[in-house]
């Protein structure tokens, strides 16, 4: 019985080590003095490296569910779950250094990490609404409170408090609209929903109706446009380090949440939701990208540049097809690794009291460090899509799904808005290389920070070289993980 | 293949790998070192695409020292490159140009060498990529990473207006090329999963779907071309760019548009280039004469050169798309010639500028008193942008002429009057720069060339005369491959 119990947890053991783990921190921090934080720091990395060995570990070919089927383990949750803890890994040595000059460096931050990470790591495994909620929810949680750190700044409260009541409205959303798809179907797990629609048994003016309510949320958490407003402010209010947690990882979580609510539980309702995800995504391109060049500030370009991104992702699910889940889930791997850099840029920019997330600041930065202005014109360049960078082939499979589901008219638009948005990546560059620097403040950062910086931007030039076999990955984690019935 | 090497991912790659040893050199304390490597690089970036000619079949229009492996295999994509004999002589012209653009930038260049030093020769590896791939996206990751470095030649080592200029260049071409990435994708779901672009010259497709490809392509390759009306960016990038950047965008950058024409659009969509030759024709005319005119009241030097590309290259389109031997064979050497030309007169430009730090014709005057050697090379040159024959500028502007008879006289009667317009602003400008009294104590003080540039001129001397008065070297070259073609593109590939 014990021994049966044993195996059944098992596909939930990283999620349930961290949740140990984060425990013992959290009560091991408490006796720290702020001296010897760097003790939790080390702590953290090494949970995440050990969720990871036990997610390579206990893989298992095919799906296995636990939980009364309420949480699902197959190749696509493993693959997301390691470039989770792989992101938030970068984002603590990316902001490790700025915590610390402005007193933010502290446990209940490395904690609430890890919660919002554990909240991730459900949602990518889950198999039931109350799981995806829930998930949800402890993500959401953390990052309000991550954001709300920073006390003694008006902007940055500002911000957590806009980020919480707008994330209350939209799970409000989320939850009202399951609660019909509940009523219509008999069913909160995701498979039998399916089935149940499938049959033609469910009533489809109520199945359609949650389907409203439950991409609204979506859209809300995804931030896509008519439910951006909320984007903008949170990214410019937080304190860099905390954007920088919302906009990264939790990112592949919200690919895994599209996927595991539209593709396994309501891919009957195809044809329904890819008509709404078509409108939101053409809209979210046009105003990210028109509104990102009046912005002067770069973490709100860079906000904007999201919304304009994720918009470029739902059109990977427009296809409806196994074909464009991949290539969404590609895009998605390659928008994280592009965000972390060039975030962290601002943050390596940072000093004591000063932001660098003006765009002048950017000003001359080839003079006053080549390797750093190159590393940002790799992201850029990524970022708008220019190859020889990764950045490239994430719109490159995200189109090719598109033209291949019959729109080539809206491959077109997307081209098209993608050449509005060059123009302000492009203008970082411009800034970096052609001006002369205002500042010649010493850019001074650790060893560790510049090395991973190398490696990410370079990292994208590589992928870029050989994009191939993380293409395949995700290809093939998307077949064997997001079945259609 | 060639004594076992792959010559061609050779003359690729090796520029690159020397663009980033001349990066690695850092600041400019190691300036020095920066421009020896440069020229190492270049000279043997050259000496390798030697055995493309000499190794080259005469006899098959099929593609040689052809290497193919598997790059993506998700999307079926290959790392496929080949020469044809349209194909080879570009890649000779971009090899060449690098040395001289090399020794062109190495006392004007003075900050950021190193970087300036390895812009052109990272671009001159991918440029010879665009000449050589064959897989599309293959061509279009080159067609577009070319962009990057361009960008940040005019933007950095520019004139004043540099920044503008920049953006312009970046966001014209780019609009251009996105619209050929989606038709790439089309066309890689319709002829059943193959980015091969000899497949995709095989594959029917139905006229709409021809037609709306012929303009996607269109915007791509007309955009570099240019043609009109989409070539306003050419004269603001020109002016702007540093003598270098002027070079490489002149004598080859230009050539990728009309090679697209003549790789892509004219093979793939066949009926569609036959129906909107129409189009194609008056665009290339508008270009001829009206440019030609435009580039008469110019009174900046480089902008006059510049419009006058724009007028050549109106001549390559018109030959290209009167579909017979003698306007496509015109077209091509035409091209070759005018990367000679074009190259050399922005380098005499830059000479002067170097010494003057102005383009303005009416700063100059007698300048034939203080530097009569480079009145020599430059009257040369400008006798060549006339098209006298002799040089290499005649050659081509006479088959297309030629050509273009058999097809309308009318049309011959328009592309014609170029002899006369080029004639006219190309000589006036000289001799308002070259001829006439000193005009002022600047021109005065000026030195004449010196060793380092007489050497370059030369080498360039040789080229122009020797296609002119020998071009079978060339033509030889890209006779069968242009009949080939022209024969493919007779043949209707609608479904």
């Amino acid at each position: 019985m014990n021994m049966d119990l044993m195996t059944n947890l098992m596909p939930a053991s990283p999620e349930i080590f961290l949740l140990v783990m984060t425990c013992v921190i959290l009560i091991a921090d408490s006796l720290i003095k702020q001296s010897g934080r760097l003790i939790t720091y080390m702590l953290v990395q090494l949970t995440l490296m050990v969720c990871a060995l036990i997610t390579v570990g206990t893989h298992q070919n095919g799906v296995a569910h636990v939980f009364h089927n309420m949480f699902v383990d197959d190749l696509m949750s493993d693959v997301l779950k390691l470039l989770t803890y792989l992101s938030v890994s970068m984002m603590l040595v990316y902001s490790r250094q700025y915590l610390t000059v402005r007193d933010l460096f502290s446990g209940e931050f490395m904690v609430l990490t890890l919660f919002a990470t554990l909240g991730m790591m459900v949602m990518i495994s889950a198999n039931h609404f109350i799981t995806l909620y829930l998930g949800l929810e402890l993500l959401s949680l953390s990052l309000y409170a991550a954001v709300a750190l920073q006390r003694d700044s008006a902007i940055a409260t500002e911000a957590a408090m806009k980020y919480f009541i707008l994330g209350a409205l939209a799970s409000g959303l989320l939850l009202y609209g399951m609660s019909m798809l509940y009523g219509a179907t008999g069913s909160l797990q995701l498979d039998a929903v399916s089935r149940s629609i499938h049959s033609g048994t469910a009533n489809n003016t109520l199945l359609v109706f949650g389907l409203v309510f439950v991409v609204s949320g979506l859209a809300f958490k995804l931030g896509v446009v008519p439910f951006h407003m909320w984007l903008p402010d949170v990214y410019h209010g937080a304190p860099t380090a905390m954007t920088m947690l919302i906009g990264s990882a939790p990112k592949l979580a919200a690919f895994a949440f599209v996927s595991r609510l539209l593709v396994t539980g309501l891919q009957p309702l195809v044809q329904h939701w890819s008509g709404m995800l078509i409108i939101l995504a053409i809209a979210s391109m046009a105003l990210g990208n028109i509104t990102a060049i009046a912005q002067t500030n770069l973490k709100r370009m860079l906000a904007y540049s999201t919304i304009a991104h994720m918009g470029f992702l739902l059109l990977g699910f427009i296809s409806g097809d196994q074909e464009g889940y991949g290539s969404a889930m590609f895009y998605a791997v390659v928008y994280v690794l592009m965000t972390l850099g060039s975030f962290g840029m601002i943050m390596m920019l940072s000093r004591v009291g000063f932001e660098a997330d003006n765009l002048s600041d950017f000003k001359g930065l080839n003079q006053r460090s080549p390797w750093l202005a190159f590393l940002m014109l790799l992201l850029m360049f990524s970022m708008a899509g220019v190859p020889p960078t990764v950045g490239f082939y994430a719109k490159f499979s995200v189109l090719n799904a598109v033209v291949q589901s019959g729109h080539v008219w809206l491959a077109v638009v997307a081209v098209l808005f993608s050449l509005i948005g060059a123009f302000y990546y492009l203008r970082i560059v411009k800034l970096m290389y052609f001006d002369a620097p205002e500042s010649h403040e010493p850019i001074i950062f650790g060893q560790d920070t510049t090395l991973l910086m190398s490696l990410n931007g370079v990292g994208l030039l590589l992928l870029g070289l050989l994009p191939g076999t993380l293409m395949s990955v995700c290809a093939v984690s998307v077949q064997q993980s997001l079945l259609l019935h | 293949m060639f004594l076992g090497l792959p010559v061609i991912s050779v003359a690729i790659w090796l520029p690159i790998l020397f663009g980033i040893l001349v990066l690695a050199t850092g600041d400019d304390k190691n300036a020095p070192l920066a421009r020896a490597l440069a020229l190492v690089g270049s000279v043997l970036g050259f000496l390798v695409t030697i055995p493309l000619y000499t190794g080259f079949m005469r006899d098959t229009s099929a593609m040689q020292f052809v290497e193919m492996h598997n790059w993506i295999t998700r999307f079926n994509i290959h790392y496929h490159v080949g020469v044809d004999g349209i194909s080879v002589l570009f890649i000779l012209l971009t090899s060449f140009f690098t040395p001289i653009v090399v020794l062109a930038g190495w006392r004007v260049i003075e900050k950021r060498v190193a970087q300036y030093m390895a812009a052109f020769l990272i671009m001159s590896g991918i440029m010879i990529g665009v000449f050589a791939a064959l897989d599309a996206i293959l061509f279009y990751v080159f067609w577009e990473a070319m962009l990057i470095p361009m960008f940040l030649i005019i933007g950095v080592w520019g004139g004043a207006n540099r920044v503008y200029a920049a953006v312009k260049f970046f966001l014209y071409t780019l609009l251009g090329s996105l619209l050929m990435l989606v038709a790439f994708i089309y066309l890689y779901n319709h002829s059943g999963g193959s980015f091969e672009i000899l497949e995709f010259q095989q594959v029917a497709i139905p006229i709409n779907a021809q037609i709306l490809i012929f303009i996607a392509f269109f915007f791509a390759f007309a955009v570099k071309v240019p043609m009109f009306p989409v070539h306003t960016w050419l004269p603001d990038a020109h002016v702007e760019a540093p003598t270098g950047g002027s070079v490489i965008l002149a004598a080859i950058m230009l050539k990728m548009g009309a090679y697209g024409f003549l790789r892509l659009s004219i093979p793939i969509v066949p009926d569609a280039s036959h129906r909107l030759a129409g189009v194609m024709i008056a665009l290339s005319l508008i270009a001829v004469v009206y440019i030609g005119l435009v580039a008469l009241t110019q009174t900046d030097m480089k902008k006059l050169v510049a419009y006058s590309s724009i007028s050549h290259m109106g001549f390559v389109t018109l030959g290209l798309f009167i579909f017979n031997d003698y306007g496509m064979e015109g077209a091509l050497l035409q091209m070759i010639s005018h990367g000679f030309v074009s190259g050399a007169l922005f380098l005499c430009i830059g000479v002067l500028y170097d010494r003057m730090h102005s383009r303005n014709i009416a700063d100059y005057g007698g300048v034939a008193n203080t530097m009569p050697v480079f009145a020599a090379f430059f009257m040369l040159f400008a006798m060549a942008n006339v098209g006298l024959p002799g040089t290499s500028g005649f050659v081509g502007e006479f088959m297309v002429v030629l050509g273009t008879v058999r097809t309308n006289f009318w049309y011959a009667f328009a592309a014609a009057s170029t002899l006369i317009f080029g004639a006219a602003y190309t000589l006036w400008m000289y001799k308002r720069v070259i001829f006439g009294a000193v005009a002022n104590e600047h021109v005065a003080k000026l030195a004449d060339i010196t060793l380092r540039e007489k050497s370059i001129f030369a080498i360039l001397v040789i080229a122009v005369l020797g296609m002119g008065l020998y071009p079978l070297p060339f033509s030889e070259i890209l006779h069968v491959s242009v009949n080939d073609l022209l024969v493919h593109a007779a043949r209707s590939k609608l479904p």
